[in-house]
Order: structure tokens, then C-alpha cells, then sequence
């Protein structure tokens, strides 16, 4: 139960760069291999990607673009538009913050301005010890739980600056 | 004898600690050598009282709540197993008067039962819609539909029969039936509570659906900050399938119907539906051109069935109980029942689902008794970021499609964002537009840079600058947005500008601190 609860992980961080080249040729190879014959796969590509790199290196984009018989300005295109890919690494943890109305209606936006303070970082930053990346999010469908947060895949509701400092001082500063 | 408690897995109900509680009932009674079977369900939505625990019991289903890990222990010291007195206990559940007032059709099963058990979804009654259908003619299942007034639950509310009939009547080698369950609206959760308190249900309309127009292949396209819901659903889908309730040869009727899940990349314009089939297609959100409508090219150019997930979880019940019983429900055009779902600066936030026709003031007060911090509720906004700002004097508005229109306001999704009287609506009306920029797809300029533009004005105005030429400004930039967009996105960001304008232009006459 308690593994079918998890997240999936690739909305959690994972800052792992490829060593080198070939390690990226074969990932992108394997991903590939895995969605061949699949109408439309290119989104469920990138996810894949996204899950076992942390990111979308740009490196991949060509890779990617030549296996789907796709132009890179297409997969560029595509990897751009969606706010969820990113094309460099995230910080070792990801604190996400509800920007939207319900949340901001229980004093969301206090509580993002706390939390950049807190952190030191603006929204899409990154810490400088490379430990938290801040980013904004548009609703997890907890509005009658405001605000919220997301943490490495983890959801928590009614977060006051108090509760998010508890949840911050958790990361553990080694990790 | 073993005894079943229940503690949700709902995302919500996750967020206010339910994992945690869980894992503590379990070794507590392990430590207690009793026999406890724990059950994850959906939440009831109460979501005053989550983590809200259920023990079955004798007299029936006894809650608890709202419960913290610390409380474990004296609820077993309580014998809560036994259905004891505690302070947290709230009776039958049953009983709860939030729970008992509603209609609940399409949510009936959602935090009663094991949400990816078939054995408890046919215990419940589960499936009778689509053994039905499997006996009906393509087109008798389309008129049931189109029987029950039944409009689509996403927001739009155009007929559902009609557009499964447009997608029916189509020659094509291949159908789709895809399912929007991109939910990005703020204060919008139904979709997520349905997916994670009954995916049984929406895999069934689907099916449905499916076996109605001839479409062999049904995507359900889910948001990524929805990780709880699609792993409920991928467990769901994999159930039905061990099970033959979905595949090439449905409880062994010859009819196929194969269904994925295709997870989104955090892009609310691809709640829009064609912009959603063009990400199913791996492509950009943008928006399409309509004509052709999906129904006739769709996704990969074939026609194609978009619903909401409401609208599709809708459809069983209308199947196994009949149009007329579905079409009882509700009044004028608004047939059956809504999930309402009360968010926000509110008391007793959760879903409510009831025939249309309950008043919003009811929805506001008897149900929700009120704002959270105890203050005047002084706007509410309806139907997601694109919905009007609706003052008190409109909180008589009854729920209902032509009632919310003819005071210029949205029903869309049914969701309610409650504001107490500490909101700032000139800075409420500077976030649509500022959302508006951020998730525009580009493709048309009144939306791409009218957002921009009017993120600008506003600034302007609260400065004080110009006041009222730009206060002018900002109401033609509204009407050119309105009347000049591609899709509802810049088409209606106008809406929650305009009726904050008019319904609180004190909030733009007060000089803000530059911030």
C-alpha cells in the first residue's frame, strides 16, 4: 500500500545528470525503444526522459527528434511549451506552491512570500547549495484544504508559515 | 472476527496527514493482536473532518474524525473497533445532516467502498449501467442519453446525447472517446475525488460510451499535479482488465474497448478540448480552429467523443436507473444532479452534490456555515479562474446553467471559491489576467498579449495613474479579448475582470503601497 500511495517519481526531483554522452544515448535509446509503435507518443516520451534524468537535457532533444521522425524544432517546441519539463536539473528537493485562487482566498500569498523569504529563493529559483528549487503551481484540487503545497511528490494541506517551516526543516540539510 | 476501518487515500485527506493515521491503526493493532483489516477508500468529502476514519461496525458505518496520529491510541482505549464513544466520534456516518441533505447519484459509491475493487464495485451496484447497455442497440444508448438532459459537466453544458450522436453517425475506421480530466479550474476537485474515490465508474461511462458510437480506444487525459489520482486510476484500469471489463471482448460480448491513461505537463489550456487532443497527440496545447468539431475530427482526425469526467461518470447511473429517473432530478434546462464543490475561505468545505436548483446562499451558509476566519463573505467566484466575481447581493442565484447566465456570471464546473471581506479584488482581478499570460497557448494575439496588457492597466489603475481613462482602457481591452479570442481562455478572462470592476469598484479607488 504504502508504495502505491507514492507519487510517481517523476514529480519528484531527481538531479542526476547523465555522466556522459553515451549514457544519454542510451536512455534516450531505451525510452524510444519503449514507446515505438504508439500513436502520439512524444509527451509520454518526455515524462520518461524527465523520470530517469530529472530533466530534459537539451542533448536530447535531437536524439529524440531524429527517433520519432520529428524536426528538433518540433520536439523544442513541445518540450518548451508544457511547464512541467524543465531543461536543467532541479534542486535535490522540490517545494511546489498553490498560486491559485482558492489558496490565495486562505492567505496563499503570505504564505509564498514566507516561503521565499524562508528559502532565499524566488519562484523557479534554486538554492544555492542546489538543496530546494521553489516553483509555482495552478491548483492540486485541494481548495477546500488551502492552502497547499507540494513537496517531492507529497501533498500537504492548510500550510501556514509555521507548518511550512516544520515541513522545510524535515529536507534534512545533508540530503 | 476481523474488523474493516476505513481511512481514505484521497489526496486531500493525504494532505491533512491520513497516511500517517493509517499506518498507526495497523501497528496498533498489531501490537494489540487484533484483527483489523484497514481499507483505503475515497473521502466522503467532508473535508472539515479529514482524516475522516470509518469503522464498520453492527449498526452500521460509524465515523471518526477529524483524526491525528496522536488520537490513535485513545481510540483504541475508546474501543472506536466497537464503535465506542470518543470526542472525535461523529456517529453514523450516515447520519452526518452535510452528508444526508445531498443527492448523490454519480458520487453514491465515492468514500463507501474499496475504490479499485471490482468485488465492492458490483456489490455497490457497480456495472448494472453498461450490462444494460450491452443489450441495447447503438442508438437506444445514445437516446437514453440525450433522454436524460444530461449537458456536459466540464463546463461547457452542451448536450451530451447530441454530441455522442454526431460522433455516432460518422463513418470512419477508427473512434475515439477521450475523457478531459484535466481539472485545472481553482476550487474545482470532483474529477480528482471521482478518480480517486471511483475510477470504476468513470472506466464504466467510458466503456459505455465506447460501446455507444462504435469507439474501440478511450484516452483519459489526466493533469500531472493529479499523481494520487493516476495511480488510483492505473491500478482501476488494470483491475477492469484482469476482469474483462475493458478489452477486445467485454464480458464476452465481442465488443472491444481499450482504455489508457495519457498524463498532461502542467498546461491549463489543455483543459480546452481541442488543445487537449493535440497534446494526446504529443503535440503543443495550442487550440484548434473549430469547425470541424471533435466529434467529426478529432483526435487524429477522427471523430471523436470529449467529455468531462463528471459527464462520463454521469452516464452509468443514467443507463442502469433510466433517463426519466436522471431527468427527475434538477429543473428547466438543468437536468440531474452537480457536484458542487465549496472551497476556499469557507467553514465546511467539501463537495455537495444536489439537483440544480439549490440556492448558492444555501450552498454558502446551511452548508458550509460560512468563511473559515469567521468574517463576512463578500465575493465568491464560480466556475474557475474564467468565472464571474459574484457579490452578496447575487448569492440568491440558484444553481443552475440559464440562472447563473442571466445574472452574467458561470456555473462552469461547479466549483465555489468563497472570499471573506479581507480580499483585494483589484489585485484578484490583476491575477486573471496575469494567469491569463502565463498559461496563454500564443496562438491568437487578443489573449497572448491582451493579458499582458492588462496585467499593465490594472497596475496603472491601482497606482492611480490615469484613473479613469484607463479604467476605460481596461474595459475596452475586456470587450476586445472577449469578442476577439480563439477559445475561452482569452474569451473569458474578461468575465472575473469585468465583474470585479462592476461589482466592486472601491477595490480600484483606493491607492495601493507599489508592491
Amino acid at each position: 500500500m504504502e508504495s502505491q500511495l507514492r507519487c510517481p517519481p517523476d514529480c519528484r526531483t531527481m538531479g542526476i545528470m547523465p555522466g556522459n554522452p553515451s549514457t544519454l544515448r542510451s536512455t534516450i535509446d531505451k525510452v524510444l525503444a519503449q514507446h515505438a509503435g504508439r500513436p502520439g507518443p512524444l509527451l509520454e516520451i518526455l515524462h520518461q526522459v524527465q523520470h530517469e534524468l530529472g530533466h530534459v537535457p537539451g542533448d536530447a532533444v535531437p536524439m529524440i527528434a531524429n527517433g520519432l521522425n520529428l524536426s528538433i524544432a518540433e520536439v523544442h517546441g513541445v518540450v518548451t511549451f508544457y511547464h512541467h519539463f524543465r531543461d536543467h536539473p532541479a534542486g535535490r528537493h522540490v517545494v511546489q506552491i498553490c498560486r491559485a485562487e482558492a489558496c490565495q482566498s486562505m492567505q496563499g500569498v503570505a504564505l509564498a512570500e514566507h516561503a521565499g523569504r524562508r528559502l532565499g529563493v524566488g519562484f523557479n529559483g534554486t538554492t544555492r547549495d542546489g538543496r530546494v528549487t521553489l516553483e509555482p503551481i495552478y491548483c492540486f484540487g485541494n481548495c477546500a484544504c488551502a492552502p497547499a503545497v507540494m513537496i517531492d511528490g507529497e501533498l500537504h494541506g492548510r500550510v501556514t508559515p509555521e507548518k511550512f517551516d516544520a515541513l522545510i526543516a524535515t529536507l534534512g540539510q545533508g540530503k | 472476527m476481523t474488523v474493516t476501518v476505513y481511512v481514505p487515500r484521497d489526496a486531500s485527506a493525504l494532505s491533512l496527514g491520513a497516511q500517517a493515521v493509517a499506518r498507526a491503526i495497523a501497528s496498533q493493532a498489531q501490537a494489540r493482536k487484533l484483527d483489523v483489516r484497514v481499507v483505503r477508500n475515497g473521502s466522503r468529502g467532508l473535508y472539515w473532518l479529514e482524516p475522516m476514519i470509518e469503522v464498520a461496525t453492527a449498526a452500521g458505518r460509524i465515523a471518526y474524525g477529524p483524526v491525528t496520529v496522536n488520537d490513535v491510541p485513545s481510540l483504541f482505549l475508546a474501543d472506536f473497533l466497537g464503535g465506542g464513544a470518543h470526542a472525535l466520534c461523529l456517529g453514523p456516518t450516515e447520519g452526518i445532516s452535510y452528508l444526508k441533505k445531498q443527492d448523490r447519484l454519480t458520487f453514491a459509491r465515492v468514500g463507501v467502498t474499496d475504490p479499485v475493487s471490482i468485488a465492492d464495485y458490483l456489490q455497490h451496484g457497480g456495472y448494472r449501467g453498461l450490462q444494460r447497455a450491452l443489450t441495447l442497440a447503438p442508438e437506444a444508448i445514445v437516446q437514453e442519453v440525450t433522454d436524460s438532459g444530461l449537458r456536459g459537466r466540464g463546463g461547457a453544458a452542451f448536450p451530451t446525447g447530441i454530441k455522442w450522436k454526431t460522433v455516432l453517425d460518422q463513418k470512419a475506421p477508427q473512434k475515439y472517446v477521450t475523457c478531459n480530466a484535466d481539472e485545472g479550474d481553482s476550487g474545482t476537485f470532483a474529477d480528482r475525488m471521482l478518480m480517486e474515490g471511483d475510477p470504476l465508474l468513470l472506466i464504466e461511462g467510458m466503456t459505455i460510451a465506447g460501446i455507444a458510437v462504435g469507439a474501440t480506444q478511450g484516452y483519459i487525459y489526466i493533469r500531472v499535479e493529479y499523481p494520487h489520482a493516476l495511480v488510483v486510476l492505473r491500478e482501476a484500469i488494470a483491475a477492469a482488465y484482469r476482469e474483462h471489463y475493458l478489452g477486445w471482448n467485454i464480458l464476452g460480448s465481442g465488443k472491444r474497448f481499450e482504455l489508457e491513461v495519457r498524463v498532461g505537463a502542467g498546461a491549463y489550456i489543455c483543459g480546452e478540448e481541442t488543445s487537449m487532443l493535440e497534446s494526446l497527440e504529443g503535440k503543443r496545447g495550442e487550440i484548434r480552429v473549430r469547425p470541424p468539431l471533435p466529434a467529426i475530427k478529432g483526435l487524429f482526425g477522427q471523430p471523436t467523443i470529449v467529455n468531462n469526467v463528471i459527464s462520463l461518470a454521469s452516464v452509468p447511473t443514467i443507463l442502469d436507473r433510466g433517463a426519466t429517473f436522471y431527468q427527475g432530478f434538477g429543473a428547466g434546462k438543468s437536468r440531474g444532479t452537480l457536484p458542487i464543490q465549496l472551497a476556499g475561505n469557507i467553514k465546511h468545505g467539501g463537495l455537495i452534490e444536489k439537483a440544480f436548483g439549490v440556492s448558492l446562499r444555501e450552498i454558502l451558509y446551511d452548508y458550509g456555515g460560512g468563511s473559515a476566519t469567521g468574517r463576512p463573505i463578500r465575493a465568491v467566484q464560480v466556475g474557475g479562474p474564467l468565472g464571474a466575481y459574484m457579490p452578496a447581493s447575487q448569492f440568491d442565484t440558484a444553481i443552475d446553467y440559464e440562472a447563473f447566465s442571466a445574472v452574467g456570471a458561470l456555473l462552469g464546473h461547479g466549483g465555489i471559491v468563497v472570499f471573506d471581506d479581507t480580499v483585494d479584488m483589484a489585485h484578484m482581478a490583476r491575477y486573471a489576467m496575469e494567469f491569463c499570460a502565463i498559461e496563454s497557448c500564443g496562438k491568437c494575439t487578443p489573449c497572448r498579449i491582451g493579458s499582458t496588457r492588462g496585467v499593465e492597466v490594472i497596475d496603472r489603475i491601482v497606482r492611480g495613474e490615469n484613473r479613469d481613462r484607463n479604467i476605460e482602457l481596461l474595459e475596452e481591452l475586456c470587450d476586445t479579448m472577449l469578442q476577439g479570442s480563439l477559445c475561452g481562455l482569452g474569451g473569458m478572462t474578461p468575465f472575473p475582470v469585468q465583474s470585479a470592476l462592476k461589482h466592486f469598484p472601491e477595490d480600484f479607488r483606493v491607492l495601493h503601497r507599489p508592491s
